[in-house]
């Protein structure tokens, strides 16, 4: 749910968002997955959301009032989903079978180091999804220097 | 390019001038995104001196330019009127305060013409040696400054410490180092103090080495050429065209040098080569002043080899009243071509004075220099035409 | 409560090596800008620093009370929140990034992060807002812009040093700081040896990230856009510049562990050059001569003691790095102690070429900087980790180890420096083709 006016606070809030998904993955013993998300969205998506932020004059964006008459049906969808989701967690530890499996943390030790598991699963078991990926993020980026080019 | 060449590029050109911002006839930018209008405001790091410059931007790029000045306006011209023609001698030291004495070399030279004297043989080499030791000076605060502007940290202290040494022989002699007001109008009134030729020899031996640590640094180097090569350019054409003088119009190509084509103090006794430019770029202009430091240096150690000896002083009289008329002598400061128009009405003091200042005539040609180019160039360019703005503002 | 206590009993040595290099890093960042003060100097024929403390040695101590006792402006329309978090961003990003660093086998603040390398690169790329949302939260359309091309820089070269790494990591396979400094220890080689142009790439980038000259543009008060630093004052601009040198030391510390052996001496594992483990003690020493011969030289009685007593520090340090060598009690702490000193000698090294490089260098104008990110270094480090994975590939079907590799890598190396000057060469031709400082289409009208 979004609180805040101004665009750039609200961008601060997303960074901290992702921040918090990436200490869940830290503490859920998938480090590779926390720093890749730091990496990426922190470091490069989020980035590129507030350089286009500052590029763009967003004043006037705030001077005509958007949601606040909605304010309050936010909240209560909001509320909603989060009962919901809460009655799912509370399901699975008293009722088993239903809602969601129950996991167990597995003992440290145990775990493969995660960027070994990750890099050996990508580049032996999924290797083909990997280069197509690769190729769809090469056409987007050729698109994009296309598209930007000067018209001269 | 002899007198003839000149003027026949000056009759022949056709193009514009220079325009100021005008928001009428908006240019058609890349992306139709708004024009930007910023202020490099008169108080600046790198604008050497109180210059307002409002550069209207497309993005990065100068579409526009327009120079305020006036900030430094002290006037100089007025005050001469004033005062009498040897009152009026330590004034003109505080237009171009970084090459007082070429100033005043002007100015000396320019009565003496009123009143038909000549200085003796001994005042025009001294005042000759001492002329070039000041060219050296203000070329090395040209550089060191230049090339701080661009990023360079170092040169500026080797720079001057070299400059300091200047300061020092000129100390000596008149008691000081930046408005020295060294001459007089007539000659000299300090005779060469003891071990001057020792000084100005000791000088100029070791600053041949000195020039090689700068060019070291700067000459070969693959970014200093990236941010002059191609930079300010400025053709001959343009340059005849707007009166530019000076290192600024030897480096666009045209050689023109008032020490050659016509000879003030003793400059006709020495030989020396006047360097010459091509594309008449930033890089252009760098090389023709390192060079012009070198001719200088040569110049001093041909003129110390052999100072004639004899009166310091031409018979002149306490109380200077030139007979009436005018007179326009020019000659070549560091800058460029310094020239001092002088009307006399038969009294002690002169009926106008006008100082033709080379930076002032030089940053006409600064909008057509930096149109098209990137801002970061802007700073470069200011400090390659190389303005001081008590001259341009008097 | 019970949480708490158990967190602490493990965790308690990194937290206080936390606590400690947080506190004490304020301090050494001041004491390398005096160092780099004094170099300055050095290299422009002055002397720098002289007159607080003994040779300007109380400098930054001044400097940091000045800085702390300054008034606190804040531009009228700024953002408060976001004008406080921008320094705090930045400097928390770049002493986050230094938990993952380890000066010696036994000095690592984050133990043994799998992720090492990884980390340390990607929590100091979020320093990157802390530029930008202090640019945004100044207010002042200078800084904005200063701001955006400084961040513009910082992503730009973040490619070519990632990819530089990569090309280093090739050679060991895991992201573990102790590990690679294992395997340069058992192959007896440096990678800089293996990927030199690796090492240069990394070079080059790494002096973009932290915003060094050549590569100042943004923080150069020459130039229009007075650059994102420009309103804040007082403590929160020293913030920012303890930001910058911290990331500097991270910068030197990442290059120093992949390239330069981290806190391996030099030739570790030849047993019959042991006697490089005197070259520790020897320099110190020699250190503590020179001031002792220049001591009775100094102007002041003040100045004369200070000397005497530098000597004397430097002595005892010469004889702490001795102790682990002769002294068989004192064996077991050879590889802290030692260990210790060769990673801040080489990390030292680095800085001192950043800041020789700084003061010798003009500047890049900043369309120059970006082309040379985009058009130069990363096509290069693409092709740099190619060469070295086909290097690689070779070098396990010939069985060739450590030294050995060397066949195989100088070729990649060589092969590498090829395509560079072709691209060059493609580059100046476009150059002359295009001239894009024509002045003539722009003074129609």
């Amino acid at each position: 749910m979004v609180t805040r006016r101004n665009v750039v606070h609200g961008a601060i809030f997303l960074i901290t968002a992702l921040l918090a998904t990436a200490g869940i993955f830290l503490q859920l013993r998938a480090e590779f997955l926390f720093i890749v998300q730091i990496i990426l969205y922190v470091g490069g998506i989020m980035v590129l959301f507030v350089f286009v932020i500052m590029l763009v004059n967003l004043d006037v964006a705030l001077q005509q009032i958007q949601f606040a008459r909605k304010k309050w049906v936010a909240l209560l969808v909001a509320l909603a989903l989060a009962a919901q989701v809460g009655l799912m967690f509370w399901s699975s530890g008293k009722m088993p079978g239903q809602g969601l499996p129950v996991l167990t943390a597995a003992a440290a030790a145990s775990l493969p180091p995660n960027s070994e598991t990750v890099a050996h699963s990508l580049f032996e078991s999924y290797l083909l999804p990997f280069e197509i990926a690769s190729i769809l993020l090469l056409v987007a980026m050729i698109g994009a220097v296309v598209m930007a080019k000067k018209r001269t | 390019m002899e007198l003839r060449a000149v003027s026949k590029a000056i009759s022949s050109f056709k193009g514009k001038t220079a325009l100021s911002i005008d928001t009428k006839n908006d240019h058609k930018t890349l992306l139709g995104a708004d024009e930007l209008v910023i202020n490099m405001g008169p108080q600046h790091p790198s604008t050497h001196g109180v210059l307002r410059v409002k550069l209207k931007l497309d993005g990065e790029r100068v579409i526009g330019s327009e120079c305020i000045i006036g900030y430094l306006h002290r006037g100089v011209e007025k005050i001469a009127e004033n005062r009498t023609y040897q009152q009026f001698a330590p004034y003109v030291d505080r237009m171009d305060y970084v090459a007082a004495v070429s100033s005043g070399l002007g100015y000396c030279e320019a009565v003496e013409k009123l009143l038909v004297t000549e200085a003796p043989p001994r005042a025009r080499v001294i005042r000759t040696i001492l002329t070039e030791l000041q060219r050296i000076a203000s070329h090395l605060l040209w550089l060191g400054t230049h090339a701080l502007d661009i990023g360079a940290l170092t040169p500026l202290f080797y720079c001057f410490r070299e400059r300091e040494e200047i300061l020092k022989i000129f100390e000596k002699y008149c008691g000081a180092r930046l408005t020295t007001h060294a001459f007089r109008i007539g000659g000299l009134q300090y005779e060469a103090y003891d071990t001057f030729e020792k000084d100005v020899e000791r000088f100029c031996k070791d600053f041949e080495s000195r020039i090689v640590e700068y060019e070291t640094l700067l000459t070969e180097n693959r970014i200093w050429i990236g941010r002059t090569k191609g930079v300010g350019i400025l053709t001959a054409a343009d340059a005849v065209a707007f009166g530019v003088t000076g290192p600024v119009l030897r480096a666009s190509g045209v050689k023109w040098d008032i020490r050659k084509a016509a000879p003030y103090a003793a400059y006709d006794q020495y030989k020396f080569e006047i360097p010459v430019g091509t594309t008449g770029d930033t890089y252009d202009r760098y090389l023709v002043r390192m060079e012009e430091m070198r001719q200088s240096r040569l110049i001093c150690l041909q003129a110390i080899e052999n100072i004639p000896a004899g009166p310091i002083m031409a018979k002149v009289g306490k109380v200077l009243k030139p007979p009436p008329g005018e007179v326009y002598h020019a000659i070549e400061a560091p800058k460029g071509e310094i020239g001092y128009y002088i009307v006399s009405d038969g009294t002690v003091m002169p009926y106008r004075v006008h100082i033709r200042p080379p930076s002032f005539i030089n940053l006409q040609a600064f909008d057509r220099m930096v149109r098209g180019h990137l801002v970061a160039d802007v700073v470069a360019i200011i400090g390659t035409i190389d303005i001081v703005l008590g001259e341009v503002d008097r | 409560m019970q949480a708490t206590m158990e967190f602490l009993k493990l965790y308690w040595a990194p937290l206080l090596c936390g606590v400690a290099v947080v506190a004490i890093l304020p301090l050494v960042a001041g004491y390398i800008v005096l160092v780099e003060r004094k170099l300055m100097a050095d290299m422009q024929a002055r002397l720098g620093p002289m007159r607080v403390g003994p040779h300007g040695l109380l400098q930054p101590i001044a400097d940091a009370v000045k800085l702390l006792i300054k008034e606190d402006i804040i531009p009228d329309n700024a953002d408060k929140m976001v004008f406080w978090l921008a320094p705090v961003l930045s400097v928390g990003a770049a002493l986050l990034s230094l938990a993952g660093l380890a000066i010696g086998p036994a000095f690592q603040i984050a133990q043994d992060i799998n992720i090492g390398i990884l980390f340390v690169v990607g929590i100091s790329a979020m320093g990157i807002f802390g530029i930008v949302l202090g640019g945004w939260a100044s207010n002042s359309h200078y800084s904005l812009m200063g701001a955006l091309r400084s961040s513009a820089q910082l992503v730009s070269y973040e490619t070519a040093a990632g990819m530089a790494l990569v090309s280093a990591l090739l050679f060991t396979g895991t992201l573990n700081i102790k590990s690679i400094v294992e395997v340069q220890s058992q192959e007896g080689i440096w990678f800089v040896m293996l990927a030199p142009v690796a090492f240069f790439t990394y070079l080059v980038a790494s002096i973009a990230e932290t915003n060094r000259a050549p590569f100042d543009l943004p923080e150069a008060e020459s130039e229009l856009v007075a650059g994102y630093m420009t309103e804040f004052s007082g403590f929160r601009w020293s913030l920012y510049f303890l930001a910058e040198y911290t990331n500097m030391i991270v910068v030197a510390s990442v290059a120093t562990t992949l390239f330069l052996g981290g806190w391996l001496r030099p030739f570790a594992g030849v047993p019959w050059l042991n006697f490089l483990d005197f070259v520790p003690t020897l320099l110190v020493v020699a250190v503590a001569a020179y001031c002792l011969v220049r001591a009775p030289k100094q102007p002041t009685r003040v100045q004369q003691f200070f000397m005497l007593a530098v000597a004397g520090l430097c002595f005892v340090v010469g004889l702490v790095l001795v102790a682990p060598v002769v002294l068989p009690i004192a064996k077991p702490f050879y590889a802290g102690i030692h260990g210790g000193f060769w990673f801040i000698f080489k990390v030292s090294l680095y800085i001192y070429f950043f800041m020789w490089l700084r003061f010798t260098i003009p500047r890049y104008r900043f369309d120059q900087l970006m082309r040379l990110g985009w058009h130069f270094l990363i096509p290069l480090s693409i092709i740099n980790v190619l060469l070295i994975g086909v290097a690689l590939i070779a070098g396990s079907y010939f069985n060739l180890h450590g030294w050995g590799l060397l066949l195989v890598t100088t070729p990649a190396a060589v092969i590498t420096l090829v395509a560079a000057l072709l691209i060059l060469v493609a580059e100046k031709e476009r150059d002359a083709g295009q001239d894009p400082n024509a002045a003539s289409d722009f003074y129609a009208g």
